[in-house]
């Protein structure tokens, strides 16, 4: 493999992160709002949460990317494609995640709620100094799911010419024919990245069961030291 | 900008042909999914590590890695040794593998929810291990499973369109070819994408109506 070939997947690699990231963002912004406006007290609130979630579950990332790209520029605006890419990656992930943030929000014990009545908070309060901090716990785990599917679907965006990983791989192939170490080191790749950011959003969980007072499962190495101090 | 319905009407007849490859894709690859699920769920729990650690590993990657990576793979890979299947082809084998991977978590979580007793019950009756599967777990594990299976046939039909990539003549493909020719895209991809999502909406509406049915477990 030549050095240009390399570069090409360095760039496509820190495209893929900068999708997802970006994607992540936006989707993490809708996931709030959807799914706050679906444990709302307004009717219409709650009503446009669900058609948010309802339409964009079901719409697949590739069919709201291609016709970003292809079909919206006949109604005379225009998404920069790698812009594109990025909202229709974050509608369909905020989507998924909305449900996450209202069952969290939902699995809160109903006590914190009348407790936090009972000492006259607002609303606002109630939700962003008592139930916020909990439901956040739980919804981290789930959460980490959703950036490996994000990741995974940032992939798909490849057909409608980003120059992400998948993209810059098919250049490369194109170039060499040597499909099964391209795209078999594309698939490692991914993996390896997936591993990142497994372990980052695994740190990030368990700080925030920490932070609630909550004592985290022991991971690999401890256990794997207090097997080595306890005599069986 | 103006809607052409006679350009629409003229392009059914192929998206819906297209609909019909991507129905077929579903379904084919829905059932490798299941069948192949189930053998990886098997041979997880299989007592020999060396069985037990690769298929963990296999399925793990498999299900982190994209599927559109995958499609590639398969498509421009195996001719490489000798093994030439068609686009479609390619396309139900990567679905079904990589749904596969899915659907072996859920089996898992059933097989999982069989009581620790009906197992040691099967040991004490003294049966062979293949009828422990077959007559006390499996029964019991697999309709606690349908309901989150079904979820997996709708999720999998929304990855169908990425079988774009491999030129499988789905909705997406064919809408290209129709607006290579017309230079008129927004019908023809707004078409194929509506198709996909009241398809959709179709296939989550009856999943609902198989879950209500029959996701209890009669004992």
């Amino acid at each position: 493999m030549s050095g240009e070939q390399v570069g090409l997947l360095v760039d496509g690699a820190l495209f893929t992160l900068w999708l997802t990231l970006g994607g992540a963002a936006i989707g993490l912004v809708l996931a709030f709002l959807a799914g706050l406006a679906r444990v709302s007290s307004s009717k219409v609130l709650r009503a446009i949460g669900f058609v948010y979630v309802e339409f964009f579950r079901g719409a697949a990332v590739l069919v709201l990317a291609f016709w970003f790209v292809y079909a919206m520029p006949m109604l005379g605006w225009q998404f920069e494609p790698v812009f594109a890419g990025m909202v229709a990656l974050g509608l369909n992930i905020g989507a998924y995640a909305a449900e996450i943030v209202r069952g969290a929000i939902q699995s809160v014990p109903v006590n914190q709620y009348e407790a936090a009545l009972a000492m006259n908070f607002s609303s606002w309060q109630r939700m962003r100094r008592v139930v916020l901090p909990q439901a956040l716990v739980a919804m981290i785990p789930p959460f980490s799911n959703n950036i490996i599917e994000l990741l995974k679907a940032s992939a798909v965006v490849s057909v409608v010419s980003i120059p992400e990983l998948a993209f810059n791989g098919q250049l490369i192939w194109s170039g060499n024919g040597q499909a099964a170490a391209v795209f078999g080191g594309l698939l490692v790749m991914y993996g390896a990245l997936a591993l990142i950011f497994t372990i980052i959003m695994r740190l990030l969980e368990r700080r925030a069961a920490r932070s609630v007072g909550r004592q985290p499962d022991p991971g690999w190495w401890t256990r794997l030291r207090r097997r080595s101090e306890v005599p069986a | 900008m103006n809607w052409d319905w006679d350009y629409v009407g003229s392009m059914m007849p192929d998206l819906l042909d297209g609909l019909w490859t991507a129905l077929l894709a579903t379904i084919f690859g829905f059932l490798l999914a299941l069948v192949l699920g189930l053998v990886f769920a098997i041979l997880r729990r299989s007592k020999t590590a060396w069985i037990r650690v690769p298929i963990g590993f296999i399925v793990e990657f498999i299900r982190g890695t994209p599927l559109l990576v995958q499609l590639f793979f398969l498509f421009f890979v195996l001719p490489d040794f000798g093994v030439q299947l068609s686009p479609l082809a390619s396309g139900i084998v990567g679905l079904g593998v990589h749904y596969a991977t899915y659907t072996s978590e859920v089996y898992r979580a059933g097989i999982d929810g069989v009581p620790a007793g009906q197992w040691e019950a099967a040991t004490a009756l003294n049966l062979p291990a293949r009828r422990t599967w077959t007559s006390v777990v499996l029964p019991q594990a697999v309709p606690r499973s349908l309901p989150a299976l079904s979820n997996y046939l709708i999720a999998l039909f929304k990855d169908v369109p990425q079988l774009v990539a491999i030129t499988v003549a789905e909705p997406f493909t064919v809408a290209r070819g129709i607006f290579a020719d017309s230079f008129r895209p927004f019908e023809a991809i707004t078409m194929a994408g509506v198709l996909y999502l009241v398809t959709a909406f179709v296939l989550s509406y009856l999943g609902r109506i198989v879950e209500r049915r029959y996701g209890t477990v009669r004992v």
